[in-house]
């Protein structure tokens, strides 16, 4: 790794953290894990002057769960996800991308919050946090504020976050009957499709679905139609599942790339949203 | 104390244990005092001519000490020698390849400068600072149109075609004329980046007082590097140390003299200080030779039985901008295997060597051979799919009887001993493959593809006769009986992964009847090692462990003239038993080669006229080349909905010879299937048409990973070679060579129910979903 030279500081708390953010301009960013930011930082293709690591803030690497309101700490690892049976219970969507999110070493320095504020298109976070409906805790300049999920991820590399935020927690409801399925890029192992289904279900029926879609367009999208047209839908008839999944990156722009052309990836989309959904309906059949 | 043989047993590898605990000593381990570090200035264009080249800006940086451009090597400095190509081709362009580019860049990647600073930050960092000045030119990338360029690489030569080399046999008019079926097909052979884990390291110094350079490399030929030093430096030869210290992967990558090795020697002559390079992996990417790329035109004829009349062939090879050290000799090593282990008696072939703006390629594990394998592998295939055989039974009709060997061949090579058709019986036998076939028809009713591939392959390797070589093709071993009886082996190969430091030892405990541990083998030094070839062609044993069993039979006839003096006996009556020299038919009295080392080391009792001291060096010169030989099966299920390929089973039957240590082998074999597989599935260097490398990064370059591959099923039969005393044939590149034709083979009989009859690799999903989607474009049918 031979990186521009760099200065370093440590922030102690979140407080401090956005002060140095507002003491360092634009040329700081801060470093969590740093598993996408370093990689980035040895290709010389991110040149920041100054790191701001918040790893060391305490009370930031916590998974809390309240009644049916899960709260995660911002500099929780993915192999700690990885590794929570209440997180597994609770919303299995966000447990399935923590496990196949990079390689060991990957989870077990990387954190949610860092993978989320990357923004990358390509990342298996925002499609879960995105069914999940999640509200992002962020710490700014003028004071803390929440933004929900739909608002958080706007495009490729780009989130809500200013320059001087930090992103501190997410928070979403329980989602038993949901799950994560990714279509893994032989080399990076991002996804070129990854799929996240939380269903509310009415027996074998689905009462209403949220579907959201990464790694096809500049960023994770909802798959508004396909949502509708879940509703009502016999989980068992698996053509009828298909059916309502066709057309999933309908509302995406979809991306090509060596590995696979803007129209596969969309038609891989539908087989893959449609698979998300058979794995989180039969969640709630094994959990009863 | 009762013989336990050690030849033929599943020793754990010495080698082992420094490596898992981080011992062990890499080139980018070794620190020397004073050290600096090297940058170098790479070209962003695929082909430009060079303005000018500022290193003023770099040079103004507080931490550089020195700064040179490809002009001041070639003007200031003189140094105007080309880098080595090893090849014996009369007609052969070898445009000028200098060490640094002066005047044009003809690949991305192309070096133009060095900059030297006391941290490899620093270097970096100046590095960028250098301001080159490019004129852009004409790019051509695709072998097919450089061949009928312009643009040319190199404007002089006033052709992109380095080579044609034709190769005829047989009546080959006639078989086309009377064939029942004629199957054309071209067939692409995709460009690899070899991806070595460790990739080039280099770090030199000058003694001033000594007038001596010692270079550590990350190299498989320290030897043949100090040769080439030696040339392109101008420094005497004996004024050169190379050191090859561990290293981490070559698959061929470093069978090679690359331009930064010569330049960071000189440089480190010019400073008096030690200068270290450890290149990037993006550099790794780009400036590291490149592997197969050949564009390969088929023309089989057949009879309606199955029975392969006669092969048109036409290989295009890719080259690259240079010749590295044996880039034109690669796509030749295709022809010459272009017929497999088949009975074809009528060829007419050719190869075409072109240069393109890309790297250069060269020898990657297999070298030539697999890219012959795969399109004759694939051939037989088509022939069977096309007069509706069985593909076994196609190939059972085709093969070379095992009674015919050793067995010319229209190529002019001579395969040494084989039985291709026990072995695949074996196979076909292991996998149930009556079965699988019944199983795959019915799963296709339910509306799952179930593909099956067979690859019966041969290869060539043991490189080499010295005739058949660019450079001598024999090899050395060294065995001294130290005092106190310990053995000390230096081998000329260079074992950069492949387990000679524990097989060596293994076949000197059994000879010389010593416990293993007393054997330690010495490699890659120039300076402790006599003049060896180095590793690579699967020669590290074929050829390395023939010249040590030749030294061994020089040490035992010596400890038995010692030992017949000592008991006042006649040679002739005593014989080596167990590692003991014994009289014959008498088991009372022994003695150990330990015990016969000290006499002749004490040197009062021996024979008169007998020298002191027992050693030996002995080389050996091949005969022949080895032909190890194999079935693979594959069996695949492709999924409809996504076009990803599951493999659900691999079974490798290989004949390398008798095993010396089957562990070892079954991990050459695993790494092998294991990148063969990947050429098949993943892997695939891609430049734009701007000579642009597409797939710079491991993020986009998919070298595969443990849980991409399934569980490697692995058996053997043995047929000893003849060629050399251990009777063995070589086993580093066979899984590659086998593994990319089974594999293909099996995800395209799986699409059978869909008409496909080819697709070139890699078989990416999308391929394969497209193709059973009704797509024309990419898919034979």
């Amino acid at each position: 790794m031979i990186p521009v030279a760099f200065d370093y500081v440590r922030a102690t708390s979140v407080d401090d953290a956005v002060r140095l953010l507002r003491e360092h301009g634009d040329d700081a960013k801060l470093l969590a894990g740093g598993h996408s930011l370093i990689p980035m930082m040895k290709l010389r293709l991110a040149t920041p002057a100054t790191l701001i690591d918040i790893s060391g803030i305490p009370q930031l690497n916590t998974v809390a769960v309240n009644g049916g309101r899960i709260t995660i700490g911002a500099l929780t690892t993915h192999a700690a996800l990885a590794a929570s049976d209440a997180l597994r219970a609770s919303a299995p969507v966000l447990w399935d991308a923590a496990n196949q999110l990079g390689d060991p070493q990957v989870r077990n320095r990387g954190t949610i919050g860092g993978a989320s504020a990357h923004g990358d298109p390509a990342a298996d976070y925002p499609a879960a946090l995105l069914a999940l409906d999640a509200t992002f805790t962020i710490a700014g300049a003028g004071g803390e504020r929440q933004i929900g999920a739909g608002d958080f991820f706007r495009g490729m590399f780009e989130t809500a976050l200013a320059s001087t935020d930090v992103l501190t927690a997410i928070a979403f409801d329980a989602a038993p009957a949901s799950a994560y399925v990714k279509f893994h890029h032989p080399a990076s192992h991002y996804a070129v499709v990854g799929a996240a289904a939380v269903l509310t279900m009415n027996g074998g029926t689905i009462g209403a679905a949220r579907i959201a879609l990464s790694g096809i367009g500049d960023a994770a999208f909802r798959a508004g139609s396909v949502e509708s047209a879940l509703t009502q839908v016999d989980t068992a008839d698996s053509a009828a599942v298909r059916a309502a999944c066709a057309g999933a990156a309908a509302g995406s722009e979809a991306r090509s790339d060596t590995f696979a052309s803007g129209a596969y990836r969309a038609a891989m989309a539908d087989v893959f949203a449609a698979r998300a959904v058979a794995l989180a309906a039969g969640r709630t059949k094994t959990r009863r | 104390m009762a013989f336990t043989a050690m030849v033929g047993a599943r020793i754990r590898r010495r080698e082992d244990p420094r490596l898992i605990t981080g011992r062990a000593t890499y080139t980018d381990d070794v620190r020397l005092v004073g050290t600096v570090y090297a940058a170098f200035v790479r070209s962003p264009y695929a082909h430009a001519k060079i303005r000018s080249v500022d290193l003023g800006p770099a040079l103004a940086h507080p931490a550089v000490v020195a700064a040179y451009s490809g002009h001041d090597l070639h003007h200031a400095h003189g140094l105007k020698t080309s880098l080595p190509v090893a090849h014996k081709m009369p007609d052969l362009l070898t445009p000028p390849h200098y060490l640094l580019a002066f005047d044009e860049v003809r690949v991305v990647g192309e070096a133009v400068a060095i900059v030297i600073a006391k941290t490899q930050y620093a270097a970096r960092d100046a590095a960028e600072l250098v301001e080159v000045a490019y004129d852009e030119l004409p790019v051509v990338v695709d072998p097919l149109l450089a061949m009928v360029g312009p643009p040319y690489v190199h404007e002089s030569l006033g052709t992109n075609v380095a080579f044609r080399m034709p190769l005829r046999a047989g009546d080959p008019d006639r078989a086309f004329a009377e064939a029942d079926e004629i199957i054309k097909q071209r067939i692409v052979n995709q460009r690899l980046a070899p991806v070595p884990i460790e990739p080039r390291s280099m770090i030199s110094s000058w003694d001033e007082g000594m007038q001596q350079l010692t270079l550590y490399s990350a190299t498989q030929i320290p030897h043949l590097l100090r040769t080439q030093l030696s040339i392109v430096l101008g420094l005497p030869e004996n004024h050169i140390r190379t050191i090859a210290p561990e290293v981490g992967g070559g698959f061929g990558a470093k069978l090679n003299v690359y331009a930064e090795e010569a330049v960071i020697g000189w440089a480190s002559m010019q400073l008096e200080r030690p200068v270290k390079y450890v290149e990037t992996r993006s550099e790794c990417f780009q400036a590291m030779i490149h592997g197969r790329d050949q564009v390969d035109d088929l023309e089989i004829a057949c009879t309606k039985d199955g029975t392969i009349t006669g092969l048109r062939l036409r290989i295009v090879g890719n080259l690259g901008a240079y010749h590295q050290l044996l880039t034109p000799v690669v796509p030749t090593l295709t022809l010459l295997m272009a017929l497999g282990c088949y009975r074809i008696a009528n060829l007419d072939a050719e190869v075409v060597g072109v240069f393109t703006n890309t790297m250069s390629t060269d020898a990657y594990r297999g070298a030539g051979r697999p890219e012959a394998t795969f399109f004759i592998e694939r051939a037989i295939d088509m022939v069977a799919q096309r007069l509706g055989l069985d593909p076994v039974e196609v190939r059972r009709k085709n093969f070379i009887a095992s009674t015919s060997f050793p067995h010319t061949m229209p190529t002019g090579l001579t395969y040494d001993s084989g039985d291709y058709e026990t072995t695949m019986d074996k196979a076909l036998k292991i996998v149930d493959y009556a079965g699988l076939r019944a199983r795959q028809a019915a799963l296709r009713k339910e509306g799952r593809y179930l593909g099956i591939g067979l690859s019966t392959y041969v290869e060539v390797c043991g490189m080499g006769p010295s005739a058949a070589m660019a450079a001598g093709g024999w090899d050395s071993a060294t065995i001294r009986i130290e005092p106190t009886g310990s053995i000390t082996v230096l081998t000329g190969i260079s074992p950069h992964g492949q387990g000679q430091e524990t097989t060596f030892a293994q076949i000197v405990a059994d000879e010389l009847g010593v416990p293993i541990d007393h054997v330690s083998i010495i490699h890659g030094d120039t300076d402790k090692v006599q003049y060896g070839i180095g590793t690579f062609g699967s020669r590290g044993t074929a050829v390395g462990g023939a010249a040590l069993k030749l030294a061994i039979e020089t040490i035992q006839a010596k400890a038995i003239t010692i030992a017949a003096h000592q008991w006042e006996a006649n040679p002739d009556d005593l014989e080596y038993r167990e590692g003991k020299i014994g009289v014959k038919g008498d088991p009372s009295k022994s003695m150990t080669t330990a015990e016969a080392g000290f006499l002749a080391f004490m040197g009062d009792h021996l024979p008169p006229g007998l020298e002191p001291g027992l050693d030996a060096t002995r080389r050996f010169e091949p005969p022949n080349f080895v032909f190890p030989f194999g079935t693979h099966v594959c069996v695949v299920e492709v999924d409809a909905r996504t076009g990803e390929v599951k493999v659900e089973k691999y079974l490798a039957v290989d004949d390398c010879g008798p095993l010396i240590n089957p562990m070892i082998v079954e991990g050459q074999v695993h790494g092998g299937i294991a990148q063969g597989m990947a050429q098949a599935l993943f892997e695939e260097v891609v430049y734009d048409e701007r000579g642009q490398l597409i797939t710079g990064t491991l993020m986009d370059y998919a070298i595969p990973h443990a849980e991409q591959l399934p569980h490697f099923q692995l058996d053997h039969t043995v047929t000893p070679t003849t060629v050399n005393p251990l009777g063995i044939k070589g086993v580093g590149e066979a899984g590659t060579i086998g593994s990319t034709p089974a594999v293909v083979n099996a995800v395209i009989d799986a699409l059978a129910p869909f008409g496909v009859v080819h697709i070139d690799m890699p078989l990416r999903p999308e391929k394969l979903w497209s193709a059973m989607h009704g797509a024309s474009n990419g898919v034979t049918r």
